[in-house]
């Protein structure tokens, strides 16, 4: 169970080429099956690949792609964040009720309170040692709590005509802004994770807790930093929200960070930690995107057979997965 | 712990803290139903007493199955879509009579547990993402098989299952500590049990002391999907109706938290059955307490993460090691 397929870049000399493709396709698969889907549904649905709907597709995926940046690191380094769809909420609250003073503390307020939430989180992880999944839970269940009351249990409406609606709603040559913050997320974390140290130290973690403290690493700060960043990314995700909705609900993002999980996961991260990359999460992201797109243009399916559809695709890729590293083990 | 030579005074608060630690649950329990005698009007009825234990059923039944595969070093998230597919299916047979209709609903239980099961045990997938696809793909299955919508139960022994009052006693607490006291026979009595615990205590250990590994997985979570689809039945007997929709959301949440509060650490290799049903009690009550006093519910939800933080330090370093 403890053979991390990151580590086997160039272990020995066997220049078997089957092997080296179950690697690949294990670390890129979410990146191949990526263009399968677009290539098949490119054919099949002619009204896939217009400008319109990939812009949907994009869009749908922005915000839960901002949390899944977070999430890629939090799992990378052998936790987990089940907090960030509350977070969405309390995010897009704070963001209706700050709205009115200043528009630009409706935008700065909820990455910070979220980012703070993430930082006691990341404390109790890392300093108390308390499981990443209670810690989170707790969170899940306390920040909803939080953003329901705050909103009095009812969705708060923006007023028009705030420049805060352009976050949401408006675009930069043709591009929505939420669709801009979203690739540069995901821009900054794949450099981070792939091109620093910090990025080092948390695939070191994951790897090993152990190994990375006995190596002298930081590894209390590094994860702290890891479920701070997860929780700012969630609140601006919802801030984002917000302002596409013109307005705050506290219900939003509700088991969202079941979605982030799975793309992650899709993405060919594994939860056991110390493996995954950003690009992978990225497809992870876009794949679940398309897989509702493509359902709602096949229109007959329902709602209820999309959640099947996504269960069941959440399943193959992990058995896939499973069998693609137990292959490379033997 | 053990520092041989220390004065009398500090040893009797060190056992009294780990006498806390170990049952803080009960403690909080405790520290709850004085605070509702004196605060919460018509606190010491009968009626108050059978709500708090007909609305806390269902979470005790599922939390079992969820204690269950927490004590294996899993989890189950799927307990909640679950009850909905036994809502979905149980009236679509109870024409051909209680028996098959509660049989069909039972298997369907036992069914998503054996796909979670094999997944986790012969193929090698995590719990928390097996059970997570199930968790998706089971609610829309269910919203499927009921075509979107409620159907009416009508069946007078599916109904009292729910509804009936023998000796005064509502029947889902009958079924429910029925099932507590099955569970903790399992975990404290059998081999099955020892099983279950040894898993989650050091798998590769259980595995090489020739432990049937999979096999014993496999039951954990057929057990579970059982018990969960008992509690959609159970629910749904209540209703009088399906509810493919809203029966068992989110009670993955719930029965997690009773687990953990009730002292099973979510490492493994420890079940503890009355700290599950207590954590369960105390949630509910919490809730319920919330609702009785007229404080805004969801304020108890914040109170119910800050006792989750709290329990789960005060255990921590015991057993987690």
């Amino acid at each position: 169970m403890s053979t991390r397929p990151a580590d086997t870049e160039s272990v020995g000399g066997s220049p078997a080429w089957r092997e080296r493709l179950f690697t690949t396709l294990q670390r890129r698969g979410a990146i191949v099956v990526l263009i399968l889907v677009v290539a098949v549904s490119a054919v099949v649905f002619d009204n896939f690949l217009t400008e319109q709907n990939l812009e949907n597709i994009v869009l749908q995926g922005a915000f839960l792609g901002l949390i899944v940046v977070g999430m890629t690191f939090v799992i990378i380094s052998g936790g987990i964040d089940l907090s960030v769809g509350s977070m969405v909420g309390l995010g897009g609250i704070l963001a209706a009720l700050t709205v009115q003073v200043s528009w630009p503390l409706a935008l700065i307020l909820p990455p910070l309170a979220c980012g703070l939430i993430g930082f006691g989180n990341g404390l109790l992880i890392a300093k108390a040692k308390m499981a990443p999944f209670i810690v989170t839970l707790a969170g899940l269940l306390g920040i909803r709590g939080l953003a329901l009351a705050f909103a009095n249990e009812k969705p708060i409406r923006i007023g028009g005509g705030s420049p805060f609606d352009w976050f949401g709603q408006g675009q930069i040559l043709g591009i929505s802004v939420p669709v801009i913050f979203v690739v540069i997320a995901f821009a900054v974390g794949g450099l981070v994770l792939a091109r620093t140290s910090y990025g080092r130290i948390i695939f070191a973690i994951g790897g090993s807790e152990e190994s990375a403290r006995l190596m002298g690493l930081p590894v209390d700060r590094t994860k702290v930093i890891a479920y701070t960043a997860s929780g700012a990314l969630a609140g601006l995700a919802g801030a984002l929200l917000a302002a596409r909705l013109s307005a705050g609900d506290p219900n939003a993002g509700l088991a969202w960070e079941l979605d982030a999980i799975s793309a992650v996961v899709v993405g060919g991260t594994l939860l056991t930690g110390g493996a995954g990359t950003m690009s992978g999460s990225l497809a992870g992201v876009l794949l679940l995107s398309i897989l509702q797109n493509l359902i709602n243009q096949v229109g007959t399916l329902g709602s209820y057979a999309q959640q099947v559809v996504s269960g069941f695709f959440l399943i193959v890729v992990v058995v896939v997965q499973a069998y693609l590293s137990r292959k490379e083990r033997s | 712990m053990d520092r041989g030579a220390t004065p009398n005074k500090s040893f009797d608060i060190s056992t009294a803290t780990s006498w806390v630690r170990g049952r803080g649950v009960y403690v909080a329990f405790v520290v709850l139903v004085i605070f509702n005698l004196i605060a919460t009007p018509n606190f010491a009825s009968v009626a108050t007493l059978s709500t708090l234990l007909i609305t806390v059923s269902p979470i005790v039944l599922v939390a079992l199955g969820v204690a269950l595969a927490i004590g294996t070093e899993g989890i189950d998230l799927s307990v909640g879509s679950v009850m909905a597919l036994a809502s979905a299916f149980l009236p679509l047979y109870l024409g051909y009579g209680w028996p098959i209709g509660l049989s069909v609903a039972l298997l369907v239980g036992a069914l998503a547990g054996l796909v979670n099961g094999s997944l986790v045990a012969f193929v090698g997938v995590q719990p928390i993402i097996a059970t997570l696809a199930m968790l998706v793909g089971g609610r829309g299955l269910a919203q499927i098989f009921a075509g979107g919508q409620s159907l009416l139960v009508t069946d007078p022994v599916i109904l009292w299952l729910g509804q009936g009052r023998p000796f005064g006693i509502p029947a889902p607490v009958i079924v429910a500590v029925a099932a507590v006291l099955m569970v903790g026979f399992l975990v404290k009595r059998t081999t099955f049990g020892r099983y279950v615990v040894a898993i989650g205590g050091n798998r590769s250990a259980s595995y090489l002391s020739g432990h049937p590994v999979r096999r014993t997985l496999l039951a954990v979570y057929v057990i579970s999907g059982l018990l969960a689809a008992l509690a959609g039945v159970v629910a749904t007997a209540r209703l009088g109706a399906s509810d493919p929709s809203n029966i068992g959301l989110l009670i993955e949440l719930s029965a997690i938290t009773a687990v953990v509060v009730g002292g099973t650490p979510l490492s493994g290799g420890k079940v503890k059955v009355m700290g599950t049903v207590m954590g369960a009690l105390l949630i509910q009550l919490i809730s319920n307490t919330f609702i009785a006093n007229d404080l805004p519910f969801t304020w108890a939800q914040v109170l119910t993460a800050a006792i989750i933080l709290v329990a789960v330090y005060l255990q921590k370093g015991r057993g987690v090691v």
